[in-house]
């Protein structure tokens, strides 16, 4: 069951292929618009290299919600779903691991390609990688709860910002704080160890409080 | 002989609790003015001026941080309000989690003002980036979230359900986002300006708490109209009503 849920939105993904992808350039046009706005001084580019990628991140996870659960609630699908006898805890897991592989992956794996053009050095790129490795399916558990909670409003696009990105902000100084300290020649390690204990903690919490909003709105 | 036990069910009833609360507004309104003017009395004339650089500008703190404490209490008590409706699903305590998320919001908004004036004589700036500003802006950021969540669903019984999973997974956001903003915060900034170090004389910390209790007795006053007036809304087709306004 969970492998076949996951398995049916990888493909309904693949046969929806511009709406990933325009997420996908929303993020590296993002990240290359600030070098246009602030200047190409190499060191100033190196200094904000990390809050740049990860605002960028999170505007476009946050952009990507709407996806989640959006088209099976309008095409009914989701109602159905929602009757099986699974649990719905691994219901909304497997949604939302799917959602994670096809709309922040990309992003992972571009993200240090991005790094080079703000000059940083090799073990900064790898770090990037490494911390939205961690901290992106942190981005799209939370990110469920306000996209299952804005099923279906007018709206629900600005709404879904407004709650998801206060939430967001643990993840950002995280993320964005191990990429600064490498660049300052510290160890990333304990701002990494705290993502992955926020991934934890989400994994645990989030799918919970998710299949309690769908069942608010969906009833 | 005759044992009075209070029904408290009783005024679980919208009703029951619509002509209680009329009762009492005015009680605590009038709690709420005596205290505002004794405690402001006390603060601005009786408490001495503070020593050093400090002028009196200081006196911005007897609002500031009674407005500060009420926007963090009002935050947990809303939760636990919208927790208990949903749990239970008892209308009136989701319609006061509703009622105490606009006062929350307003106080959590007077003490980053206040904050802001304040930090101009005594810092020479309107903001840093401190982790206690940084975390009451983000904690009125999820008051707007809240409000803006539950002002757009139609269905009143859906909009209390849903603000209080959000309200829920605030709470147990806030100590993390508390931490982090700590924590990002020392790792920027080298020196931090805090509020430590001064002390407090007997006179400016009653002034203090008689300002909180005002503002505590001036949130009641002001939930309770407040639910009253989204009882009256959600509860105009109920025959109790005309009676009640009769």
């Amino acid at each position: 069951m969970f492998g076949w849920l996951v398995w049916r939105d990888l493909i309904l993904a693949w046969r929806r292929r511009a709406d990933v992808l325009a997420t996908f350039f929303f993020f590296v046009l993002v990240v290359s618009l600030f070098p246009l706005g602030i200047g190409p001084e190499r060191e100033l580019l190196r200094s904000i290299a990390p809050g740049v990628v990860w605002v960028a991140a999170l505007l476009a996870s946050m952009l990507a919600l709407g996806r989640l659960f959006g088209n099976d609630y309008q095409d009914g699908s989701l109602e159905q779903i929602l009757l099986t006898p699974q649990p719905l805890y691994l219901v909304v897991l497997a949604k939302i691991l799917s959602h994670w592989v096809v709309s922040e992956v990309p992003l992972v794996i571009v993200a240090p390609l991005l790094g080079v053009q703000f000059g940083l050095s090799q073990n900064t790129l790898i770090v990037i990688a490494l911390s939205l490795l961690l901290g992106t399916p942190v981005l799209s558990l939370i990110g469920a709860i306000g996209a299952a909670l804005t099923l279906g409003l007018r709206a629900a696009n600005v709404l879904v910002a407004l709650l998801v990105l206060p939430l967001y902000i643990p993840v950002l100084i995280f993320g964005a704080g191990a990429v600064s300290a490498t660049v300052e020649g510290l160890s990333p390690q304990p701002y990494l160890l705290l993502l992955g204990a926020t991934l934890v903690v989400s994994l645990v919490f989030a799918p919970w409080a998710t299949s309690a909003a769908l069942r608010i709105s969906v009833e | 002989m005759s044992q009075k036990t209070i029904n408290w069910y009783k005024y679980a009833a919208p009703a029951n609790f619509y002509v209680l609360a009329g009762k009492m507004i005015p009680w605590f309104t009038a709690i709420t003015i005596i205290l505002f003017a004794v405690g402001l009395y006390m603060g601005f004339f009786l408490a001495p001026r503070w020593g050093g650089d400090q002028k009196e500008s200081y006196h911005i703190i007897f609002i500031h941080v009674p407005a500060a404490w009420m926007g963090m209490f009002l935050y947990v008590l809303m939760a636990i309000y919208a927790g208990i409706g949903w749990a239970f699903n008892a209308r009136l305590a989701s319609m006061m989690a509703t009622a105490i998320s606009t006062t929350g919001a307003i106080f959590t908004f007077i003490s980053l003002v206040t904050g802001s004036l304040w930090g101009r004589p005594a810092w020479g700036v309107w903001w840093v980036w401190d982790a206690r500003m940084t975390s009451t802006l983000i904690l009125l950021f999820l008051y707007i979230g809240f409000i803006s969540l539950q002002s757009s669903i139609d269905d009143p019984r859906r909009a209390d359900r849903a603000g209080a999973v959000l309200a829920l997974v605030g709470l147990i956001n806030v100590p993390i986002i508390y931490f982090s903003v700590k924590w990002w915060n020392s790792l920027h900034q080298g020196a931090t300006i805090t509020a430590k170090g001064y002390q407090m004389v007997p006179s400016q910390l009653a002034a203090m708490l008689i300002l909180l209790a005002a503002c505590w007795m001036y949130s009641i006053a002001v939930v309770l109209a407040r639910v009253r007036y989204i009882i009256r809304e959600r509860e105009r087709e109920a025959p109790w009503l005309a009676e009640a306004a009769a």
